[in-house]
């Protein structure tokens, strides 16, 4: 989970992006989406396929045009500037290097591209490339060619590639999605860690939560081209805006309940009310692993322990709640006593959210 | 020193011709690859090979040197070398417009850009002959306006230009479908201009399959025969190809002299072939070596 500190609200916004809206032919894919990131922020956009998030990052690169709507950078009319002009660094998921170029020639490709009158120095553009070899740590691969490397690799000289023309914005999308698990977790750290060091605002897109979480000063959802949630992560995991957001962000336990005089009952359980918990049928979503246990005698729901399955640090618990199955999370060292196949035991969710049924 | 003063080599298991494959049937498939290509590549062209000798060194120099078999030699090759050229630029647009653009009618003409493999070569000679003769729709305004296509080595540029167009577009079609838009998109997002995109990004990555298509183009536009023949005239010295020549020395029971242009064809098509396979080869070993 993300313990940073809660962002620096004084940094003055740098990316607005107001009412855009995108339709390919009949089907919208972005609708109305206003949002704004600060500078040196790191945004992550966050949804399933389909939910706009790689349209919204494409319009800001200017390689999709919206229907309509506002993209302002620094105070500027970004829809204006055509691609080549708005110097953003794009990196694609499947690193989109060119393939005839050495690793050293794909990063200076932004500077060599330039007017004569703009581009550095042949000696310039060298000692830069080295450089962004350096952070990227691949130095002395200089001369391969992008064939010649892992995937882990070329998505480095990707990044690099969008650093070398120190963007203004640098876009990200599924930069990790290609790459297997053991290889996403290290290039994430170090991906922020870079993000730090650069001091460039960011915006990354991702189908991947955890990531998201992990990685981002806030985390924008986005579900069928709209905007659900905007925030920092811990706002979004701990109040997620409605119950698509709860479930997409981590696993779910979801019951019916009824809302009356600021009570939530749920089968047997009964507690006080969440405040601005809405009326009448409700659905109580927590996380399967947020629950303590306790002898049938505690608060919370009535359960009949069915099994109990160690794998590895976690142990799963199902469980018969009422007249449904439900499955629980444990860590295995602090599994209390009397947690077993066959037992009864009471389940109290720490943090229900409540959303009208 | 003599070998024997080395000290022996340990004892070395013989070296394998052929790493041992799960793949069955090598011997098989080895066996007819080998008596195919035999029977109708080598055998046909061992005797183009042998032929020519009855005339001794000598003999077959002075064919060769004849200012006529020069002429045609230096036409057949120098008109499917710049017929090939044109067909370049022009194949590589056409590929680009129906791979890149969505319109109506795509599809026929993408049909249409075979027509040159399917028609008979000699309706495609006699077509090109009504059409730029000089009194034909095209041949007579141009004719008015000074220059005569048929019966001339424009003509022949032509007719070449004709058959070899469709192999440039179909080798490089299914490339530049192939070509990942991200990597464009990547250059237009680092600054490169329209042209910077085409010339640093699409051309590398066509190239070699340009190089195919240009001695694909080539190679059937030295042998082309029936669509030449109508266009050309076949003036000595001015519009007679190579292949023309072989079939009037045949004519005139002139097989060994037949066979002496033949070989030289043979030489050097197989030498610029080569060349430009080697070209290709070195410029695929740039991109993923």
């Amino acid at each position: 989970m993300n313990f940073r500190p809660a962002d620096d609200t004084s940094a003055a916004t740098a990316l607005e992006i107001k009412g855009v809206s995108k339709a390919f032919g009949r089907f919208p894919a972005l609708k109305s989406v206003s949002l704004q990131a600060r500078e040196r922020e790191f945004l992550a956009l966050l949804g399933p396929s389909g939910s706009g998030k790689t349209t919204l990052l494409r319009v800001l690169a200017g390689l999709e045009t919206p229907d309509s709507g506002e993209v302002r950078f620094g105070g500027e009319d970004f829809l204006a500037l055509p691609v080549r002009r708005r110097r953003v660094g794009m990196v694609f998921q499947h690193y989109a290097l060119f393939r005839h170029m050495t690793v050293a020639q794909n990063i200076a490709f932004g500077l060599t591209v330039r007017k004569a009158a703009e581009r550095p120095s042949k000696s310039e553009i060298a000692d830069r490339v080295n450089n962004l070899l350096q952070l990227v740590q691949l130095e002395g691969l200089d001369k391969r060619y992008p064939s010649q490397l892992s995937g882990g690799q070329r998505q480095r000289v990707a990044l690099a590639r969008a650093l070398a023309i120190e963007p203004r914005m640098l876009l990200l999308d599924e930069p990790f999605g290609a790459l297997d698990a053991q290889v996403r977790r290290e290039l994430r750290r170090w991906l922020r860690e870079l993000h730090d060091r650069a001091g460039v605002t960011t915006v990354f897109v991702t189908h991947d939560q955890e990531e998201a979480l992990d990685l981002a000063d806030r985390v924008a959802i986005l579900k069928d081209g709209e905007l659900v949630q905007l925030g920092t992560p811990n706002e979004v995991y701990e109040n997620p805006a409605d119950p698509f957001v709860f479930d997409f962000l981590g696993q779910t336990c979801r019951m019916p309940g009824v809302v009356a005089q600021g009570r939530l009952q749920v089968a047997d359980w009964v507690s006080e009310a969440p405040a601005g918990a809405p009326q009448g049928a409700v659905e109580v979503f927590f996380r399967p692993d947020e629950v303590s246990f306790g002898a049938p005698d505690a608060p919370g729901l009535l359960a009949q322990v069915k099994g109990v399955a160690q794998r590895g640090p976690d142990v799963r618990i199902d469980c018969r709640v009422g007249e449904a199955d439900v499955e629980f999370q444990a860590h295995g060292p602090t599994l209390p006593q009397g947690v077993g196949a066959g037992r009864s035991v009471r389940v109290l969710p720490l943090r229900p959210q409540v959303y009208a049924a | 020193m003599t070998a024997a003063a080395l000290p022996s080599a340990p004892p070395r298991s013989r070296r394998r011709w052929k790493q041992p494959s799960i793949l069955p049937g090598f011997p098989l498939a080895m066996g007819w690859t080998l008596t195919w290509l035999g029977l109708i590549v080598v055998l046909p062209l061992t005797a183009l090979i042998l032929r020519p000798w009855e005339l001794g060194v000598g003999g077959v120099w002075a064919t060769l040197t004849e200012p006529r078999v020069l002429a045609a030699l230096r036409l057949s090759f120098g008109a499917a070398a710049l017929a090939a050229l044109t067909n370049l630029p022009l194949g590589l647009l056409v590929a680009w417009t129906l791979t890149r653009y969505e319109f109506p009618g795509r599809r026929i003409v993408d049909a249409i850009v075979d027509l040159p493999f399917a028609l008979p070569t000699a309706v495609a000679g006699i077509a090109l002959t009504a059409l730029y003769a000089p009194t034909g729709p095209l041949g007579a305004p141009l004719a008015a306006a000074g220059i005569q296509v048929a019966y001339t080595p424009v003509g022949i540029y032509l007719a070449l230009m004709f058959i070899g167009l469709p192999f440039v577009v179909r080798t490089v079609q299914p490339v530049l479908q192939d070509l990942d838009r991200e990597v464009e998109e990547a250059a237009q997002t680092l600054g490169a201009t329209h042209l910077q995109r085409f010339a640093l990004v699409i051309l590398p990555a066509v190239l070699p399959a340009l190089i195919s298509g240009f001695s694909l183009a080539f190679a059937r536009a030295v042998g082309e025969y029936g669509s030449v023949i109508f266009i050309a005239g076949n003036m000595p010295l001015k519009s007679e190809i190579a292949p023309l020549l072989i079939v009037i020395k045949l004519e005139q029971y002139d097989y060994a002299g037949a066979a002496a242009v033949g070989l030289a064809m043979l030489v050097i098509s197989f030498g610029a072939l080569l060349a430009v396979n080697g070209l290709q080869l070195l410029l695929a070993r740039r991109g993923r070596a």
